[in-house]
């Protein structure tokens, strides 16, 4: 609970961050929101030489209307994305997976690049990001890529982030009046997912699963499924496919698969309403 | 008007809610250093050499201490003889989280910098982490001298067989009571300044005098010269009682390198090194006719009492045997208990210590007697309740002397809440229903023993003894301060003794201050434990004042020229009674008081000063009735709970906004370990939820609104004829949120549900029943 000694610098801006990763290599990371971070480097489980603070960056922190997307900064917090009316409209899966991440206090201080590139399996911005097709928007020494949410996620807590680089923005495509679900499953309202459940329907249609996989899981299968108007329940047979759920004290690979099926089940149902 | 019952707003709560409290972290004297721990990672290990080089030599290092530097010194004090705990692990570690080195530096990043270069070379042998571990044939024995793990066995005196044999019927329920880490927002933080006029500790305590008298005499130093204060404390729910290592380290440490030396607890360290509660197994049995009476119970406590067994750990099993047969007349009741040591933290006193767990079980066998006769659990309780006209009412224990209540009174009370009826129909119409959730109805009538205590009871725990100092003193103004030795940790004593000094003393609530746990400001005082801070200490500041009255009085009479029987008081002026136009203020018979000139014949001056050492002849026995609401989603498992309604019985009720504020904690610590809560180890020793995402203390929005009521049964052991309410909570919640999850799931043939009820046990329940 006592982090390890590190040293602190500030960037001004990408290009600053950028140069600044450069100048101090692997053993620099970039503090956001600082949400999952600093409680490693508390436990000592991380312990980086130099933090490069990125959160006074201003130009990373908008929501904006882009033709058919809806982009937004990687240090935006998550309760500006719950609470902006652009992404409600034509992200509502997006505002509302937003607004059940931790507690008020953690929605004030995390951001949606933060949450992302620390790539956690039971966290739920990652799965609201696969559920709707997002782009991930890289910036590094050689400019800017882009890569696809779903592979952007590589294994346990591992990113296509590569050293150097930098999460800048997300584009989200529209899912404006399509019909969604979140579905989360908990011991405690603030907790993690035991499993959780992100659909979006609509034109381009997807489901993403919480905390069943070593990595934020896109369900390619049930994806598919929906995407081909299958019933509800062919899409719950392949729900499971290709995950690989953790054993934990709360649940069994086997609860855990009933829970996803379940979960997508009520997340039809609410979807629909 | 009187104060006692009043819903006043704590004198407290302008300091705490605006940050301006002052906790022993926030204590930041010149040249403070910082403690931090090597703990053990091991549950059970030799220690083949602690490597301490590298930390001694980084820059800021001030101290590296293992045991080999403090091997004159005696073990940590509250420990069984031979069977205590060293302030350093000597030689062999038996938990994870046993200290095994201390570093102090400059600042606290440097000692724990230092303290990750110090190398233990561990030489791991067999763990015990669990009961049935360490009472199997051939276990490994923590303890050479005890020979095996069983540190006492108290066999039953007569086990009753004949009385079982000849029942109508009989039924036995095996229950595991979940061992629970109490968890405080404050974790044990302590600062020591041993200089040349005397060694000054600060600690996060709840009996700081016990500190005082414990510490002095471990170094053999005079208590003139030896100051304990706890200042404002986080919470300790009884785990703060206890003597832990890092008190002695720091004071010891303060004095070698002559500079104050401060250790404050992770939340890490606090879950393995704060000690436990609970972990209990018991072995319960009743007979029974076919109406739902009871003839006999019998009742064997096993209790896990960790590494290192102390005083208070060894007194829960006596606690819940003497209360295993709750509010009923039981005509027979058979108890035992056995004390065994494991590789796991040691355990201790935790809200209720000792009394949560017999109200668990007798609560339990009373739903499981209904499930067997079919009578209602509301009728098989009505049934074998002590009847109102019993009391005092002898059990089996002489403990136990219950002196007042009316079970009967409370469970009534709660009816009117609860829409039995409705309820069991709709119960009945969702079984129907497959999509529909399960509805579960839980009850619990409750009772514990509480306000220590008489004579004896608290010397039996270590204690100096069982009275509670309080001492009322005007100031030459006319307002009075209140020096108390119940030494709060979040109760709202400030404000309920100005509340019972008000009322006593005719002084404005405003013009009394409480001052509390700092020995040298308070001399005496035993502290807040076992729900007896208002039962004896409050009576101490009601029996104090009324002394400083009645001296005001005859003050008053002399200025008035008039007798003191005759003289009253109204808005802080003495008259004589029926002519208040000729009155004398408060104040100037304050100033007076002081002036000997001014005085009646006879009278001292400063006389408006009276300190008592308050007795009480008896314990306390507050008492309830709950009920518990759960619907049980079919598909998931999970449980929540609809509604909770509690009717208390504390009886006199100095504040009912704080005596809600209890109850409604107290409740949300036992829903904690009848849903939510469980501190695991797998069988070689190692926590499993030792951080808070694994270890689940339920937030606000976990937890469901309350519906609140109350009876009254004063307390005849005090004049006040108030109970105690501190631990109440903790006590009814948990068999009322587990009958209630029986109660769901009982049309599956579900007898019983060991806490903490987790979805995933629900699961597999309706699974298995499909």
């Amino acid at each position: 609970m006592i982090p390890a000694q590190f040293d602190y610098v500030e960037a001004t801006s990408v290009a600053d961050a950028i140069r600044l990763l450069a100048e101090h290599g692997d053993e620099a990371k970039l503090l956001a929101g600082g949400h999952s971070l600093i409680p490693l480097m508390k436990l000592r489980l991380v312990t980086p030489a130099t933090l490069i603070d990125v959160t006074h960056i201003k130009e990373l922190s908008y929501i904006k209307e882009d033709g058919n997307n809806i982009v937004i900064g990687a240090l935006t917090r998550h309760r500006d994305i719950e609470q902006s009316e652009l992404v409600k409209k034509h992200l509502p899966l997006v505002a509302h997976v937003a607004g059940e991440v931790g507690d008020p206090q953690v929605r004030n201080r995390g951001t949606l690049g933060g949450s992302l590139v620390h790539g956690d399996p039971a966290a739920d911005l990652p799965a609201a990001a696969l559920a709707t097709g997002a782009t991930m928007v890289i910036a590094g020494q050689n400019g800017e890529r882009r890569v696809s949410a779903q592979e952007f996620f590589i294994d346990f807590l591992e990113t296509d982030v590569q050293p150097g680089e930098i999460l800048t923005a997300i584009e989200f495509p529209k899912h404006t009046d399509a019909g969604w679900a979140y579905e989360k499953f908990v011991r405690r309202a603030m907790d993690y997912a035991i499993v959780g459940v992100a659909l979006q329907l609509g034109a381009k249609p997807g489901v993403a699963l919480v905390n069943m996989s070593n990595k934020p899981h896109l369900a390619q299968s049930a994806s598919q499924a929906i995407s081909k108007g299958a019933a509800i329940a062919d899409v719950l047979a392949v729900i499971n496919d290709n995950t690989n759920p953790p054993e934990d004290l709360n649940a069994t690979v086997e609860y855990r698969e009933h829970l996803a099926r379940v979960l997508t089940q009520r997340a039809f149902a609410t979807a629909s309403k | 008007m009187s104060l006692v019952g009043a819903r006043v707003l704590r004198k407290e709560d302008p300091n705490l809610i605006t940050g301006n409290g002052q906790y022993v972290d926030d204590l930041q004297p010149a040249g403070c250093t910082s403690m931090v721990f090597v703990r053990s990672t091991e549950a059970h290990a030799k220690i083949r050499s602690i490597d301490t080089a590298e930390a001694l030599v980084l820059p800021g290092v001030l101290a590296v201490w293992t045991s080999a530097n403090i091997a004159q010194l005696a073990n940590c004090p509250g420990g069984l003889p031979g069977l205590d705990q060293p302030l350093l692990a000597k030689d062999v570690v038996r938990f994870v989280g046993e200290g095994v080195a201390v570093v102090v530096a400059t600042d606290r990043y440097i000692a724990a910098d230092a303290a990750e270069l110090i190398v233990v070379d561990y030489e791991p042998l067999p763990a015990v982490a669990s009961l049935s571990a360490a009472m199997a044939p051939g276990a490994v024995v923590l303890h050479e001298a005890l020979g095996g793990n069983t540190v006492h066995f108290q066999d039953f005196e007569n086990p009753l067989d004949d009385v079982f044999a000849a029942a109508p019927r009989t039924a036995s329920l095996h229950i595991v009571n979940n061992r629970c880490a109490p968890t405080p927002i404050e974790p044990n933080v302590c600062l020591a300044d041993w200089g040349r006029s005397g060694l000054t500790l600060w600690a996060a305590f709840q009996a700081p005098h016990h500190l005082r008298n414990t510490i002095a005499q471990y170094f053999g130093i005079p208590q003139d010269s030896t100051r304990v204060v706890a200042p404002d404390v986080g919470g300790g729910f009884g785990a703060k009682i206890n003597f832990v290592p890092e008190f002695f380290l720091t004071a010891l440490l303060s004095k070698e390198i002559g500079r104050p030396v401060k250790y404050t607890q992770t939340r890490s360290e606090c879950l393995v090194a704060m000690l436990h509660g609970r972990a209990q197994e018991h072995d319960a049995s009743v007979a029974f006719d076919n109406d739902g009476r009871i003839l006999a119970l019998k009742l064997s406590v096993t209790q896990d009492q960790g590494a290192y067994p102390n005083g208070t750990g060894m007194g829960l099993p006596v606690l819940t045997t003497a209360m295993a047969a709750g509010c009923y007349r039981i005509p027979a009741v058979a108890i035992s208990w056995r004390n065994v040591v494991t590789n796991t933290t040691p355990v201790a006193a935790y809200r209720g210590a000792g009394r949560p767990e017999a109200s668990y079980t007798i609560e339990r066998l009373i739903d499981l007697i209904a499930d067997e006769t079919g009578v209602d659990p509301v009728e098989v309780r009505r049934r074998n309740f002590i009847p109102v006209d019993a009391f005092p009412y002898a059990t089996h224990s002489p403990l136990a002397m219950y002196d007042s209540g009316n079970f009967a009174g409370a469970l009534d009370e709660l009816l009117k809440h609860v829409k039995y009826d409705e309820l069991k129909k709709e119960q009945e119409k969702r079984r129907q229903d497959p999509a529909a959730k399960l509805l579960g109805i839980g009850f619990a009538s409750w009772l514990e023993i509480a306000g220590f205590g008489p004579p004896g009871s608290l010397e039996a725990f270590g204690h100096l003894a069982s009275w509670e100092s309080a001492q009322v003193r005007i100031q030459p103004d006319g307002s009075a301060i209140i020096f108390t030795g119940a030494s709060p940790h979040g109760q709202g004593t400030v404000t309920t003794y100005a509340q019972i000094a008000a009322d006593e003393l005719g002084i404005d609530f405003d013009r009394i201050s409480v001052k509390h746990g700092d020995t040298a400001v308070v001399p005496q005082g035993i502290g807040t434990m076992g729900s007896r801070a208002v039962a004896v200490g409050g009576e101490g500041v009601k029996t104090a004042s009324g002394r400083v009255y009645e001296n005001a009085k005859r003050i008053a009479a002399h200025l008035l020229e008039a007798s003191a029987e005759d003289i009253v008081i109204e808005d802080e002026k003495f008259f004589v009674k029926g002519t208040p136009a000729r009155s004398v203020p408060w104040s100037e018979v304050a100033w007076k008081s002081f002036q000997p000139l001014e005085l009646p014949g006879g009278m001292e001056p400063g006389g408006l000063d009276s300190t008592v050492f308050q007795q009480v002849p008896n314990f306390s026995f507050p008492s309830g009735a709950y009920c518990c609401v759960v619907e049980i989603d079919r598909e998931t498992g999970g449980v929540n709970i609809v509604n909770m309604y509690l009717v208390d019985d504390c009886g006199t009720v100095i504040n009912p906004l704080l005596v809600e504020g209890q109850v409604h904690g107290g409740v949300a610590q036992g829903i904690a370990q009848a849903l939510f809560e469980h501190m695991l180890y797998d069988p070689s020793g190692v926590p499993r939820t030792s951080t808070l995402m694994d270890y689940l203390v339920p937030a606000a929005s976990d937890l469901p609104g309350y519906v609140t009521g109350r009876t009254n049964t004063p307390n005849p052991s005090n004049t006040l004829g108030a109970k105690g309410v501190g631990e109440s909570g903790s006590v009814g919640a948990p068999p009322a949120v587990v009958n209630a999850v029986v109660d769901a799931l009982s049309h599956l043939g579900v007898k019983h549900i060991d806490m903490p009820v987790t979805p995933i046990k629900v699961w597999n329940i309706l699974e298995g029943a499909k």
